[in-house]
């Protein structure tokens, strides 16, 4: 599960050689730990003339969090981010000034720096020219992920109309982008919505999950364990289910995170049933489903048995609509529950039309499930994994597995901590805003949105 | 006349004891799946399993005991060692014991006590035990030489000491489970108690057939999701033979008995066979389960135990339960027709037979067991319903564990599902002519 050739162009004589023959060297990516600073350096907030209110606000936020938040470009600084707000821009030319602003001191960027624009999402009233400068944004962050260098990334907050810049959950996802939590998201945009979430301060951001019972499914190993801790480390009470037959992994990992292992198959009928009785009798409550479980049965669809089809759909998609519907029956409220997209329900990927669309179909359910639940306050969201460093990604074949690492912007895989921290931010009351979204964490693949 | 021994009712003024649930290894094969696996490793699995199962971890417990019949001098510590190396809190006290094929059954009955009396809360009872990893000692004239060595002050005298060894002494001395007071094998002595019942071949297959039979359809249910948690790659007990059937059992040649007068009659397919394991029971007071949010199973009622004089009298080596359980039912006015479930374990499919034999026989309950008549009759509809040592294994410390949470579980489902109170009469053979019984009630 080691990148030998990142490791190789980052230290002793192969990083000088690499240097010398203008090899592309993925970076080291600067990943969450506590303590650390929120940033890697001063952040600098700039703003087209008719969002500086907007600027100013969220300025103030940054300095709350004892960032050194600075507004002049001109200031001769190894930067840690740029937060460019767009909120009010009605015309393109009108970001013109920011941007440029912008481009000035990516040179200046430190490495695992950050972009984030903070803009607004069109929407159908918008006129022409409205819409072009929203719309506008989207392929900018997107362009920009690709020119960053040493970890840097660039990503996207999108209000909606009826947000204000200083919703929870607009503030929330901006900390995410920053923080060292997003390290293999990047080229992304996140969408906000006006749903109620309660204020987070202090040191509310280092358990948001405090006194929550989580479950997440697949927690035996991999990402699902990752998961598992992730939620744990945030203050979740988690449930952690799994086949019996990788029962011996999922004690592990449920006694590492003080939960509780559930040894069941999520494709039983009753599995909706007994984890919500699971969780309410043996701790109380349930708060948060996280969707892991899945499997691949890759064949071109000329050579796919049924079986190898109907397993897949079975556990990747067909489990989550059922396990949903008890959950969302059970009148739960509050209820975040987050399931396992894949860059693959998205762009597409040979040999996988099974996992492909039972991948899409999660990412179809869950944009259903999520106004189900807006009644509720709860959320639903997926994240979507790209190439990411597990023991199932360490079979593909060397060169295979080669090329998969080389194609995102980051020129890496990501490591399964990385879904985990996504999900972790998707979980967490805060981000009650975010609801019926795909956050990709692919480290910017290049295909698809 | 046999000894009647009767116990003042030990059911008063004392509080419930319960089953919370349990957790078990896969049984294996002997020298199989878990040939390199100690009897240390095994049981810290099964209480990390447990632990897991049950959001235990860091959590200080009343106690945990347990035990192993084959023991290396090396795990004298062998319960205690494992909650160290468990996610148990560090500040939970244990203690081994043993008592053969009872170990595990004799250590839930320990906690329970325990629990009952108020001494303790919570308490983990279990036991382990490998064939494959056994103690191996040295000869008799080796071990003098080398302690003797040892103790020497200089080099010569060292050398002299070592001198001494022959090589006939460097052959080891490989445990067996014959008994030292007659150098029989449990097999050969069941053989000769089987004979002496008239237990036929056809019925001892019919029980091992059903073993087979019940544990893979519990299996294949689900019902050991929450009572098994795999180790080392192995998810279920190899020695299943899900699809084995009588022709099958009906060929196989017989390994015991075949000195005796009448034809033998135990198979390797009707014997249990050698088998590396552990398992775990989770007990506590009501008020604890309630406390942790636990469920609670079963109530551990009472317990008997009884031993027979298989040297010097005439009894079998394994029918001491047929003298533990009238004790245990006088006391707590039952008959046999009072149990829902009737787990005998499977120490050969003979044992099973002679044992229900013993209690339907008149003469016998009169003048072995001091009874006005008969015992009575077990349903064999009630019997070893989820299948039991036969199919399963007998990792000898390691069954009574099984057998109690497997049976709690079915009380609690035996409950759910008539809505009214189930009860289970829980029976357990051991060497050196041992039995330990228990009654268990839904809660």
């Amino acid at each position: 599960m080691t990148d030998r050739y990142a490791q190789a162009v980052n230290s002793g004589f192969t990083k000088t050689l690499a240097k010398k023959l203008g090899l592309p060297r993925p970076a080291i990516l600067r990943r969450h730990r506590a303590g650390d600073p929120l940033t890697v350096g001063p952040v600098l907030v700039l703003a087209d003339a008719a969002s500086k209110g907007d600027a100013d606000t969220l300025a103030q936020t940054l300095l709350g969090w004892d960032l050194d938040v600075r507004r002049d470009p001109h200031d001769d600084l190894r930067w840690g981010a740029v937060v460019l707000v767009l909120t009010e821009a009605a015309e393109p030319t009108a970001v013109t000034e920011p941007v440029l602003a912008t481009g000035s001191v990516l040179r200046a960027l430190a490495g695992n720096g950050r972009v984030v624009t903070i803009s607004r999402a069109p929407a159908d009233d918008d006129t022409p020219a409205l819409a072009a400068t929203r719309q506008g944004v989207d392929a900018l962050v997107r362009s920009l992920g690709k020119e960053l260098r040493g970890g840097s990334t660039s990503n996207g907050v999108v209000l909606t109309d009826d947000v204000e810049v200083a919703h929870p959950s607009v503030v929330a996802a901006l900390r995410f982008f920053l923080s060292a939590k997003s390290a293999y998201v990047d080229g992304q945009l996140l969408r906000v919505g006006p749903a109620d979430a309660a204020v987070v301060d202090g040191t509310g951001w280092q358990r948001p999950l405090e006194g929550q019972v989580a479950v997440v499914t697949g927690a035996a190993r991999g990402i699902g364990a990752s998961i598992a801790r992730t939620l744990a480390r945030d203050g979740a009470t988690v449930v952690c289910v799994d086949v019996p037959a990788a029962g011996e992994s999922l004690a592990t990992t449920a006694n590492a995170v003080g939960g509780t292992a559930l040894q069941l198959d999520v494709t039983a009928p009753d599995a909706g049933q007994r984890i919500l009785d699971h969780a309410r009798e043996r701790h109380g409550r349930l708060d948060v489903v996280v969707h892991n479980a899945g499997i691949t049965r890759d064949k071109l669809l000329a050579n796919m048995k049924p079986a190898q089809w109907e397993s897949v759909v079975a556990v990747n998609l067909a489990a989550q609509l059922r396990i949903n519907e008890v959950l969302l029956a059970a009148g739960i409220d509050g209820l975040r529950i987050v399931s396992l997209a894949s860059t693959s329900g998205i762009a597409g990927n040979k040999g996988q039309t099974n996992y492909g669309f039972s991948k899409a179909g999660v990412i179809g359910h869950t944009r259903a499930t999520a106004r189900l639940l807006a009644a509720t306050g709860g959320t639903a969201n997926a994240v979507a994994p790209g190439f990411i460093e597990t023991e199932m990604t360490a079979r593909i074949p060397f060169a295979t597995r080669e090329v998969a690492r080389r194609i995102p912007s980051l020129a890496q895989g990501g490591q399964p901590v990385d879904v985990a921290e996504a999900i972790a931010f998707l979980a967490s009351p805060v981000a009650a805003g975010v609801n019926g979204q795909v956050l990709r964490v692919c480290g910017q693949h290049l295909v698809g949105q | 006349m046999a000894t009647r021994q009767t116990t003042a009712a030990t059911t008063t003024g004392v509080r419930d004891a319960v089953v919370i649930g349990g957790n078990r290894i896969p049984f294996a094969r002997a020298g199989k799946k878990y040939a390199d696996a100690s009897n240390q490793e095994m049981f810290t699995a099964a209480l990390d399993g447990l632990v897991a199962r049950f959001g235990l971890q860091g959590e200080r417990l009343g106690e945990v005991v347990g035990g192993a019949v084959l023991k290396h001098s090396r795990d004298f510590n062998l319960v205690r060692e494992s909650v160290l190396g468990s996610a148990l809190h560090p500040a939970t006290p244990a203690f081994d014991l043993q008592q053969a094929c009872a170990t595990g059954l004799e250590a839930a009955i320990t906690v329970a006590n325990k629990i009952r009396l108020g001494q303790i809360e919570s308490g983990v009872a279990g036991g382990t035990d490998t064939v494959s990893d056994a103690p191996v000692a040295v000869s008799e004239g080796l071990r003098r030489a080398l302690l003797d060595a040892q103790h020497a002050k200089t080099f010569q005298a060292r050398l002299k000491a070592l001198a001494k060894v022959r090589p006939a002494d460097l052959k080891p001395l490989v445990p067996a489970t014959d008994e030292p007071r007659t150098g029989l094998s449990m097999g050969e002595h069941q053989a000769i108690t089987a004979a002496r019942w008239g237990i036929t071949r056809e019925a001892q297959d019919e029980i091992a057939l059903a073993s087979h039979q019940h544990l893979a359809a519990a299996w294949d249910s689900g019902f050991f999701d929450d009572l098994v948690t795999p180790f080392r790659g192995l998810t279920r007990d190899d020695n299943m033979r899900p699809d084995t059937s009588a022709e099958k059992l009906a060929s196989l040649k017989p390994v015991f008995g075949r000195s005796l007068e009448t034809p033998a009659t135990m198979t390797a397919g009707n014997s249990t066979p050698l088998t590396d394991g552990a398992s775990t029971v989770l007990l506590g007071s009501r008020e604890w389960a309630q406390a942790h949010d636990l469920p609670v199973l079963a109530k551990f009622v009472d317990a008997e135990t009884a031993a027979v004089d298989f040297v010097h009298g005439h009894e079998g080596l394994l029918m001491a339960p047929a003298h533990a359980v009238p004790r245990l039912l006088a006391r707590n006015g039952l008959t046999l027709a009072d149990f829902d479930l009737v787990e005998i374990h499977e120490a050969f499919a003979s044992t099973v037979l002679t044992i229900l034999a013993a209690w339907e026989d008149d003469d016998y309950c009169k003048n072995e067991l001091g009874l006005t008549g008969a015992l009575g009759s077990v349903d064999r509809a009630r019997l070893n319903v989820a299948g039991s040592s036969l199919a399963a294994g007998h990792p000898f410390a390691a069954t009574g564990g099984r057998i109690v949470a497997t049976t709690a579980k079915l009380l609690a489902q035996k409950a759910a599902e008539t809505g009214r109170p189930a009860r289970a009469l829980i029976s357990i053979c051991a060497a050196g002519g041992l039995g330990a019984t228990a009654i268990l009630e839904s809660a």
